[in-house]
């Protein structure tokens, strides 16, 4: 009689020790995913107890008041889309051209190494030190002046990291048996990239804008010497202007400004948060709907 | 040049190399017009790599190096002076698996018809070119009433016959196929033959084959190559009753490979 005759499949005790360490295993990784979103909900409901009776209407639609103490946010939210708009402007073409280079073009040599050495070491400047070039380059020396376009600029070279890796991964995800067939009918290659790689990578470019928007609305260090400003008493009128932005204006009615309400850095927090989240649900939206009609 | 020419694929002391490793040695061949050729050998013995070299497609891996001549319709495709669009155009190829653009089944179509003519063409002429290319690979009634389907949906036959349908609007003269049908099941296979089999006479083909009772059926005739180079071309028929060297003989046999 063979061992499965007698035995039936019945487990044995190096069975138990596997289950044992299977559920063992199964319930650490669990833990551990609970734990990372703790900090999150916990910063979230902070923001929405402390910050929400702060909103209102007004909140959104006023000047600042009585030496930042009271009023609204409006000029910081406006000067935030202007900032963003812009950097998204500069760092949305350039970033995706380099990166349909990299991928499409590029031959395997030295400089192509170089230069993603390059992208990968621009990604980890601290951002205080893209504010400082920012400030020495845009604002000096092409004499700019502290204004949206070179607070604008300072973000878009700090994000275009970003774009560039985000969309070379998402061009690098096309099969490459699409562009050989491209190549194959006679499609020169960029017939291949604007009529087969591009269209299947739109959804992941629009990864890359929701990386670098967050990204860009919430930056201070970059955009207080270059453009951004404490309090100004109107709205700007063109990229030449300085402006007031969220990110900095939480940082100055948190820690610069004396005299001011709890709930007022709390609501402005909350603003900065909504207003990512506001910005992203719209790719979010968009890339829902490329991944709904792209299936191959 | 003559383009009368009786071979549609002529090839002389044709040596290729993937950087160091040389993939073809001096390897003269001959397809002539109209007929269906198939390549036979074991894996790795460089019949997928020439028929790649005769659309140029090799040259996307950078690191390649072609020597000697390849001559398409009596052109040498080498020339510096060729156009890498028009020679693939006019050397259609079709892969092991099928490949159709994640386009609509009429954009596939018309794909190279469109890159031809440098845009769409009106409604009525591009109309008249789908029907004729999806008849003439007897796709046409089955697809007719869903030209606006994304064409990697189709089943793996259908698409395999619409990668073949997509090559006939811009009126290649030799079409290149990598294995075509190892992807399929049998009677796939059956039907995508047949279909090779009708194109017979219009188009020069040159078929690479694992399959012996693929090559054995469905050609006109043979080349046998091993480890780079070409060991026996003949007609199918007498390669498979009559092999003149050994190694073919064995090879057929399922000696090795």
């Amino acid at each position: 009689m063979s061992e499965v005759d007698v035995r039936g499949f019945r487990a044995e005790s190096l069975d138990h020790r596997n289950q044992r360490n299977q559920r063992l295993f199964q319930l650490m990784f669990g833990l551990m995913t609970v734990v990372l979103i703790v900090p999150v909900v916990i910063i979230i409901s902070l923001l929405v107890v402390r910050g929400g009776p702060a909103l209102s209407w007004e909140f959104f639609t006023a000047y600042p008041a009585a030496n930042m103490t009271a009023g609204g946010i409006f000029p910081a939210l406006v000067g935030t889309l202007w900032l963003v708009a812009v950097a998204l402007a500069v760092s949305l073409p350039l970033g995706v051209a380099a990166a349909i280079y990299l991928s499409e073009y590029a031959p395997d040599n030295l400089l192509t190494r170089l230069i993603n050495l390059a992208i990968i070491n621009l990604a980890g400047v601290p951002s205080i030190v893209h504010a400082l070039f920012g400030l020495g380059a845009f604002v000096l020396f092409f004499e700019f002046g502290t204004s949206i376009l070179a607070a604008s600029l300072t973000l878009a070279i700090m994000t275009l990291p970003v774009v560039i890796v985000s969309t070379r991964e998402t061009l690098q995800a096309v099969p490459q048996s699409f562009r050989v067939a491209c190549w194959s009918l006679g499609a020169t290659r960029w017939q291949t990239i604007r009529k087969v790689v591009l269209p299947n990578s739109l959804s992941g470019i629009l990864t890359g804008i929701i990386l670098e928007v967050s990204r860009t609305v919430g930056e201070t260090a970059p955009i207080m010497f270059t453009g951004a400003v404490f309090f100004l008493p109107f709205l700007p009128q063109g990229v030449m202007d300085q402006t007031m932005a969220m990110s900095l204006h939480l940082y100055n009615v948190a820690t610069q400004v004396t005299g001011v309400p709890e709930s007022l850095p709390y609501g402005v927090a909350l603003s900065l948060i909504g207003m990512v989240i506001l910005l992203n649900s719209v790719s979010i939206a968009f890339r829902i709907h490329l991944r709904r009609i792209k299936k191959w | 040049m003559d383009s009368t020419t009786e071979y549609a694929i002529q090839t002389k002391d044709l040596n290729l190399w993937y950087g160091d490793f040389q993939a073809l040695f001096d390897v003269d061949i001959e397809v002539k017009q109209g007929k269906i050729t198939s390549l036979i050998g074991p894996s790795g013995c460089g019949k997928s790599t020439f028929l790649r070299s005769v659309n140029r497609i090799t040259e996307r891996l950078g690191y390649v190096r072609t020597e000697g001549k390849i001559e398409v319709m009596g052109h040498n495709v080498l020339d510096p002076e060729v156009e890498l669009t028009q020679l693939r155009r006019a050397a259609g190829m079709v892969f092991q698996r099928p490949n159709p653009l994640p386009l609509s089944i009429r954009d596939n179509v018309l794909f190279a018809y469109r890159l031809k003519n440098g845009g769409k063409g009106s409604r009525a002429d591009e109309d008249q070119v789908l029907e004729k290319a999806l008849s003439e690979v007897l796709l046409w009634d089955q697809v007719k009433d869903r030209l606006g389907l994304r064409a990697t949906r189709l089943s793996l036959e259908e698409q395999q016959k619409l990668c073949i349908a997509r090559l006939l609007p811009v009126k290649p003269s030799v079409l290149l196929m990598d294995e075509p049908c190892s992807a399929l099941d049998p009677e796939a296979t059956r039907a995508v033959e047949e279909l090779i089999w009708r194109l017979r006479g219009d188009y020069s083909i040159l078929i690479v084959t694992h399959n012996m009772a693929q090559a054995r059926r469905a050609s006109d005739e043979c080349i046998f190559m091993l480890m780079g180079k070409v060991v026996e071309h003949s007609k199918t028929v007498e390669m498979f009753v009559t092999p003149k060297h050994q190694e073919t003989a064995d090879y057929l046999e399922g000696r090795f490979g």
